[in-house]
């Protein structure tokens, strides 16, 4: 493979190597915890620092963060509809903001400064165990929303124009998440690879532009993830009439 | 453990799956657990408040409104109706005025055509009674002169 053929001295293009973490018996990638609890902390932060005094007449961070938050709510509230997006904004917001920071984070902050013994930093959503840890819970949010809104009345959703529909929409259940955490997953890694592999080729100018498309990418797949989440829970809670 | 080998890896790759995929889970539900006493919660009470505050003020504002076009029309209305009744009172005195006017006038009129009427008469009885006098005079004259005539004749 052509990858082979490169230095296998240069961190760049450490591709599928992880950082073990050992407890008992069970094994983690240790970066992907380190980077996220990195910017989930400096998100929490960020949060906590907007919304400690909070006026009637918003300023500075304040502003940003209702800015935020109505995005979120506006992007809940057309997915999910008027009935039940208040239950289901701060889920959906979590994994906009946990997907955007992630995508971001990896993206902007130069991990490769920090030598790991194996393995190196990046965007948490690059790993597939995170994008598969979202994509299930929104398969078991979807499960729940539609089973608490309408109890066994959710499984008519199954058979809803016709019953025709029936192993289109069993085969759907798991096409939705393998695709959520799929797209992701391929985007966010592909990103990091072009440009690790045009900072190794160019490391001049090059990458630049690319990893300007790749900010844009991150930030179109966090709207894309929470967007779908969000129409999943929607669909689940509709009544069909 | 679902370890390919890829890109070369000998250990893991990337599509290696472990305990991070439900530890990674636990950490998400617990973010949205305090993303949504920290963030969601929080901010959405400032939000919806003002929001209230604004839509409420926006239908106060809307009700006034009504109340000032209604009370408008009512002054409107009230104007109209006072000016067509001056208009009303205005013509009814110049009819009025017009009326007496000519009355004084008629009046006037009689009155000066009976004193001149009047006069009128007066001058031709005297004018006749002059007349009748100077005839008068005339005769005696005449005999007078016809007498002296005859006499020394």
């Amino acid at each position: 493979m052509f990858l082979n053929c490169l230095p296998t001295n240069f961190a760049a293009l450490e591709v599928g190597q992880h950082l073990y973490w050992q407890i008992g018996n069970i094994r983690l990638h240790g970066q992907v915890f380190l980077t996220s609890w990195i910017l989930l902390g400096a998100l929490l932060v960020f949060i906590s620092l907007g919304t400690k005094k909070m006026e009637n007449d918003p300023k500075g961070l304040q502003n940003l963060l209702e800015f935020l938050w109505d995005y979120i709510r506006d992007l809940a509230r057309t997915q999910i509809g008027e009935k039940v997006y208040r239950d289901w904004m701060p889920f959906i917001g979590t994994l906009f903001l946990f997907v955007f920071v992630s995508n971001w984070g990896g993206a902007l902050i130069p991990w490769r400064l920090i030598k790991l013994p194996s393995g190196e930093l990046g965007a948490p959503t690059a790993d597939i165990n995170t994008t598969i840890a979202l994509a299930l819970l929104v398969s078991l949010s979807y499960f729940y929303a539609g089973l608490s809104n309408k109890g066994w009345r959710y499984f008519e959703y199954y058979v809803h124009p016709t019953p025709i529909m029936l192993p289109f929409k069993i085969l759907e259940d798991f096409t939705k998440p393998l695709s959520l955490s799929f797209r992701l997953f391929g985007n966010i890694l592909a990103d990091e690879l072009v440009v690790g592999v045009l900072v190794f080729l160019v490391p001049l100018v090059l990458p630049i532009p690319v990893m300007f498309l790749g900010l844009f990418t991150s930030a179109i797949q966090a709207l894309i993830f929470a967007t779908l989440a969000a129409y999943y829970i929607g669909e689940a809670v509709e009544e069909h009439h | 453990m679902l370890a390919f080998d890829f890109f070369g890896a000998t250990e893991g790759g990337l599509f290696d799956i472990n305990a991070t995929l439900p530890l990674m889970a636990i950490q998400v539900v617990a973010l949205t657990y305090i993303l949504n006493s920290l963030f969601f919660k929080p901010v959405g009470n400032v939000v919806e408040k003002r929001e209230k505050f604004v839509s409420n003020n926006i239908m106060d504002a809307k009700n006034k409104l009504s109340e000032v076009e209604k009370l408008e029309a009512d002054l409107l209305s009230q104007l109209q109706s006072a000016r067509s009744e001056a208009q009303k009172i205005v013509s009814e005195a110049e009819n009025e005025s017009d009326k007496l006017y000519k009355e004084a006038l008629e009046l006037a009129n009689n009155e000066a055509n009976a004193s001149k009427e009047k006069a009128r008469l007066e001058i031709e009885n005297q004018t006749s009674s002059a007349r009748d006098q100077l005839f008068k005079q005339a005769d005696e004259l005449s005999e007078l002169i016809v007498n002296r005539l005859i006499l020394e004749k």
